[in-house]
């Protein structure tokens, strides 16, 4: 059985290419056979993520378009058997896909692994119902500024409008040291608002900065709290019941004693 | 009196005044109430009210807020009107 997840957001710049990176390196770290599908048609980016920008030969509008086969498409990666990544067109735009040439897509993806992430652009145009089309699941990622919320929660409505219930949410660039001193919006704050299923949270992390500069996910890191975040999503969407880091939780030791004293 | 403020929320933290701000932002993208839909139920509430009592017309303050619902704890959207009263009208006593 194999599930087709697309990762989206409403807001550009919060993070999905980074997420979808890591997720699917993540998910071949486990051993599952996973494909990241770059459905940003006319903006690649999840090529230079992964560091397999050199590879490119066809991309998704040659599979749709049938200019090659399927196989032909699909980019191995250099350090994972079991990922491989299907780019975007560059001189192609959004109008290049249909959502039902992406659903005939998704549905021979299946046939090959077990995974197939889907980088969805930002917005709410085409490139968002053709991302969407062939989904199972869908995560949504922000970062906890208002902007990027208000953007998340259009996009937790749309999906929902399209038959996709209880998208999950990932929490991005949650800075430790401002939600404490109470300028950052903490997890509690945001899973109130959107009213959604919490996947995890990332912390903002320099190490995110440096693996993508070097072309290789932090999910491959250990040693960072970034890497390790990814690493816990991971598991969470192969079923596992994975805590939230303790670094991930922003709940002060006083916060604690309050809602002890107090209740709340 | 410092420990005391330790245990106290403070509302003039940005990140309340970030969730104050979303949540009323959202609550108006989530039901599509415009500020001029708004000002037409207003008009109306005024026109209704204004047979039984005189009111504040300046005063009156409408919004579209969040409340939880009766039956379970999701939240619904609730139209609140605050509507000051300067004096009732012969009308309603009887």
């Amino acid at each position: 059985m194999s599930e087709v997840i697309v990762v989206t957001s409403g807001k550009g710049g919060v993070g999905k290419t980074t997420t979808v990176a890591n997720i699917g390196t993540g998910l071949a770290m486990l051993g599952k056979k996973v494909v990241v599908v770059d459905a940003d048609i006319g903006l690649r980016n999840l090529d230079v993520v992964l560091g397999l920008e050199n590879r490119i030969v066809y991309d998704v509008v040659d599979v749709v378009e049938k200019v090659c086969r399927l196989k032909q498409g699909l980019i191995r990666d250099k350090k994972y058997d079991g990922l491989y990544l299907l780019p975007a067109a560059q001189t192609r735009d959004k109008t290049a896909i249909s959502p039902k040439q992406m659903q005939e897509l998704t549905t021979n993806l299946r046939e090959l692994f077990d995974y197939i992430i889907i980088d969805c652009p930002a917005g709410i145009e085409q490139g968002f119902q053709n991302a969407i089309a062939g989904a199972d699941n869908a995560i949504v990622v922000t970062t906890p500024e208002v902007s990027a919320v208000r953007d998340a929660d259009r996009i937790i409505g749309l999906l929902e409008a399209k038959g996709l219930h209880n998208p999950r949410l990932i929490i991005n660039r949650i800075r430790h040291d401002m939600v404490k001193r109470g300028d950052m919006m903490n997890i509690d704050d945001m899973i109130d608002i959107l009213a959604i299923d919490l996947l995890g949270v990332i912390p903002d992390d320099e190490s995110i900065v440096v693996s993508t500069n070097k072309g290789e996910p932090v999910v491959t890191n250990k040693d960072a709290m970034a890497g390790m975040a990814y690493m816990n999503i991971t598991r969470r969407i192969t079923g596992e019941e994975v805590p939230l880091l303790s670094l991930e939780v922003d709940e002060g030791v006083f916060t604690k004693i309050r809602k002890i004293l107090f209740g709340k | 009196m410092d420990l005391f403020k330790l245990f106290s929320k403070k509302d003039n933290k940005s990140k309340n005044v970030a969730k104050e701000r979303l949540k009323l932002v959202l609550i108006h993208d989530r039901t599509n109430v415009s500020p001029k839909f708004l000002e037409m139920i207003k008009g109306d509430i005024i026109k209704v009210i204004s047979d039984y009592m005189e009111i504040d017309k300046d005063g009156l303050d409408i919004k579209i807020t969040r409340t939880k619902s009766n039956t379970d704890n999701t939240p619904i959207p609730a139209l609140i009107a605050n509507i000051p009263i300067l004096k009732m009208k012969d009308k309603t006593v009887e």
